[in-house]
């Protein structure tokens, strides 16, 4: 360390504690101006048609984004539907095989996954389920949103059940309770509250990804549940509308804009409360 | 002895490689409580975990000779029917989380899947926690969870939990290691009372509780049982020299 | 002997861990096998030259390579003030307490807000706001371009890079810091000689990962980089990344060549990711299993 005057020392780590403290606080910046933005113009342009007709042509005063929530909801009601299963399985595996090569190219299998850039999900799935039934479809875009989600599924999962005391188990066992039993009406009913948690965190982080659906579900202007036909979701809703160049569409994306942004932080904040509020005390 | 109820017989238990129990040859006496002392890291957990089994369970664990339940040996019948014949418990009470006190004393019936009418249910709860001293305490909250009792009256619960499967033994793994000397003493009259009932085998590391509750005591060394008899003899006039030391203190 | 049930009860749990698995190396084996005929097109010249024009034939993917980095680079070192900072006000300032948990839930907010969100928001609030830089600057006023895109990604990445600096910040044994402390160590000469000497390792990793998080980014991206397939000359040109020229013209590729060399695309972007998150990971999982042992 290099010595200086004791007053000298002082204040250089005051300054640099006032350098530390401005940077913290002018990256809210942004935060600020986005949600200012998104409530200004996204007030503006929500009403009740908004939310409940299906989009008109441009020229054509009016119109909403009903398409758009209910493809959303139908797309990511499929991808849980999917991932849940799968990664609860996977995780439990983890948990309960701690050891082992199974495991341990599983976790690398699950750390890639998570790593990787989500348009890259949208390509592979284009190739295994759209080219096959020459269609862009409700189907494929749920599965690749099923991708997206399945490492968060895994990971709280695992970790979840991992913190469950292993005396737990043990007492079930005790008892004369078969293994699979045991797990399915112990260990799993323990780990409940932490399982839910990263699933919601999962649904919030595909709800609003964009990528993986922009050559798999495709959009739609239609209302259709057909889980074959191409669908609308609320993010494609707003980069389609962003980037045309058309203002009425720009005022409209806006609107979609915030309906998604309320949503997905509805469901973080769902997710936090619920951490703390179903924790099961052992 | 009398008529033994549980008899082993070259009783080896393995972790991996490692021999943690040496050929273990012990008689338990029915209807008595019996309790398995010795320093820590000698086999005394292992030996209990034997008993119903749980000992496959660990990581690497093998057992090799023979356990005679009366006329058969456990070894060579399904885990999960010696583990409903022999009830265990743990050192730190761990009643079910997501489960009512009503619904952990039945657990033995409800995880197995075994249909109960409700009056059954009912009596089958009032026995057990009657029998494991806890009724009076908890009649009125039946149907709170399990985790908001103290720690004295969780470990009862888990008694009663054993109780209700109406077990030929109970295995205790150092019941008290986590509780008050208070909620100690409680379970201790607890354990004299149900010996009539049901034989009991205790682990523990605590000289004074042995010599308290016990009838027989058998006294287990680096995973060979060094002595086993009546506790008032082992007390009083140990044979072997490593039992005199520990009762006086010089290790553990 | 055991039972049936429990069995099956394994066998089907033993699957998902497989499916997992077969499900990832799929991918890759997909990725390899559709990306092979532009390799053998065009050979090594798919990575090494800078034409890409579709209509000819001819891909050379070299310009959303250099986009992808400078965008990428660029956006991180950005955001490492930043982050870096919220990550010694949370690990070190203020662990505890209101502002700790105002910072923590507005850093957390910024991190749920998808990433379409902010590509629009930077289309209709900070490209303008670059143009009339860049008219002051005398130079082509796109507003679009690598600078705008990276702005945007270096607000994305700020909360990522700082909640895993703050837990490697975390780590640090609070004895070590208090030893300082006792010979007369002033606040900032322990950060300075004492956490971030300990911690350099763990923040360096959460740098690579916030890099390999950058360089995926798709959609903020391709709403803000401009889209052209030329070698960028500026940092205010716009450009594409190797994830924005697959969002704009994957649905549009006609022939399989073309398609091809979108997926080529899409394979270079998945190892890059892999090799720089699987590294970071590395590095973090080592640092904290010193500590747990």
């Amino acid at each position: 360390m290099r010595t200086g005057s004791y007053s000298r020392r002082i204040v250089i780590s005051r300054i640099m504690e006032c350098v530390i403290f401005f940077f913290a606080f002018i990256s809210l910046l942004p935060l600020t101006l986005i949600l200012f933005y998104l409530a200004k113009k996204g007030m503006a342009a929500i009403d009740w048609q908004f939310l409940t007709h299906l989009p008109r042509p441009v020229g054509e005063e009016g119109g909403g984004v009903v398409n758009a929530i209910v493809g959303s909801a139908i797309l990511i009601f499929c991808a849980t539907l999917m991932a849940v299963p799968l990664g609860v399985g996977a995780g439990l595996y983890l948990s309960e095989a701690k050891e082992g090569k199974l495991s341990y190219w599983t976790r690398v299998a699950v750390d890639i996954l998570q790593g990787s850039p989500s348009i890259v999900m949208g390509v592979v799935v284009y190739l295994w389920v759209v080219k096959p039934m020459q269609s862009f479809s409700a189907l494929s875009g749920s599965i690749a949103l099923a991708i997206m989600m399945l490492p968060m599924v895994i990971y709280s999962t695992e970790e979840t059940l991992k913190a469950i005391p292993c005396t737990l188990k043990e007492a079930a066992l005790a008892l004369g309770v078969p293994y699979y039993r045991t797990i399915l009406k112990v260990v799993i009913p323990a780990g409940m509250s932490g399982i839910t948690t990263g699933v919601l965190i999962g649904v919030a982080r595909i709800a609003g990804e964009t990528a993986p659906l922009l050559f798999t579900a495709f959009g739609s202007p239609f209302l259709d549940i057909n889980p074959l036909k191409p669908v609308a979701a609320l993010p494609l809703v707003v980069f389609n509308y962003a980037t045309s160049p058309y203002p009425q569409w720009w005022e409209q994306a806006w609107g979609a804009s915030l309906v998604l942004t309320f949503l997905v932080l509805c469901l973080h904040l769902t997710a936090k409360i619920g951490t703390r509020r179903w924790k099961i005390q052992f | 002895m009398e008529n033994p109820i549980l008899i082993t017989e070259n009783l080896k238990a393995y972790y991996g490689n490692h021999l943690v129990l040496k050929d273990i040859n012990l008689e338990i006496p029915r209807l008595n409580i019996t309790a398995i002392m010795g320093p820590s890291g000698c086999g005394k957990t292992t030996l209990l975990r034997c008993f119903n089994r749980l000992h496959e369970l660990s990581p690497g664990g093998r057992i090799e000779g023979q356990i005679w339940l009366g006329d058969t040996d456990i070894l060579s019948l399904d885990p999960i029917m010696v583990r409903r014949r022999i009830g265990m418990v743990f050192q730190r009470p761990n009643p079910f989380p997501t489960m009512s006190i009503y619904d952990n004393v039945i657990a033995g019936y409800k995880l197995n899947g075994m249909k109960l009418s409700r009056v059954e249910a009912d009596e089958i709860v009032e026995r057990a926690l009657r029998g494991a001293a806890l009724w009076d305490e908890v009649k009125d909250i039946l149907h709170r969870r399990g985790t908001f009792l103290s720690g004295g009256q969780q470990q009862r619960l888990c008694i009663a939990r054993a109780l209700a499967m109406n077990p030929e033994v109970i295995l205790l793994d150092e019941p008290t290691s986590a509780l008050d000397p208070k909620a100690t003493a409680h379970i201790e009259e607890l354990l004299i009372s149900l010996k009539s009932r049901v034989t009991i085998i205790i682990v523990t590391h605590n000289i004074g509780q042995a010599g308290r509750i016990a009838d027989y005591t058998a006294f287990l060394y680096l995973g060979e049982l060094v002595e086993f008899g009546p506790t008032e003899r082992l007390f009083t006039a140990p044979k072997d020299r490593r039992t005199e030391e520990y009762l006086s203190g010089k290790f553990g | 002997m055991k039972q049936l049930s429990d069995t099956l009860f394994n066998a089907v749990v033993r699957s998902c861990a497989i499916g997992t698995l077969i499900l990832v190396s799929g991918l890759c084996v997909t990725l390899v096998i559709h990306a092979m005929p532009v390799f053998r097109h065009s050979g090594l010249s798919f990575l090494f030259t800078s034409t890409w024009d579709p209509l000819r034939q001819q891909f050379g993917a070299l310009p959303f390579l250099v986009g992808t980095v400078i965008t990428a680079v660029l956006g991180v070192l950005i955001s490492l003030p930043f982050s870096l900072s919220i990550a010694f006000f949370l690990g070190e300032y203020f662990p505890s307490g209101k502002l700790s948990i105002f910072f923590q839930s507005a850093t957390d907010l910024l991190a749920g807000i998808p990433s379409v969100i902010y590509g629009f928001w930077g289309l209709f609030v900070v490209a303008p706001f670059m143009q009339k830089i860049e008219i002051r600057l005398g130079i082509m006023p796109y507003g679009v371009g690598i600078a705008t895109a990276s702005i945007i990604l270096a607000i994305m990445i700020v909360p990522y890079t700082a909640s895993i600096a703050r837990e490697i910040i975390k780590l640090v044994p609070s004895d070590l810091k208090e030893a300082a402390y006792a010979l007369g160590a002033t606040r900032w000469e322990v950060v300075r000689h004492v956490v971030i000497p300990y911690a350099h390792s763990g923040i360096l990793a959460g740098i690579l990962l916030a890099l390999g998080r950058a360089i995926g980014e798709t959609m903020a991206v391709t709403m803000v980089i401009g889209n052209r397939n030329e070698f960028p000359k500026s940092i205010f040109d716009p450009a594409n990344t190797m994830a924005s020229v697959i969002a704009n013209e994957f649905a549009e590729a006609s022939d399989d060549i073309y398609l091809s060399a979108l997926i080529a695309v899409a394979l270079l972007l998945f190892l890059f990711t892999t090799v720089m998150n699987m590294f970071g990971r590395f590095v973090i999982k080592k640092l904290t299993v010193r500590q747990e042992s």
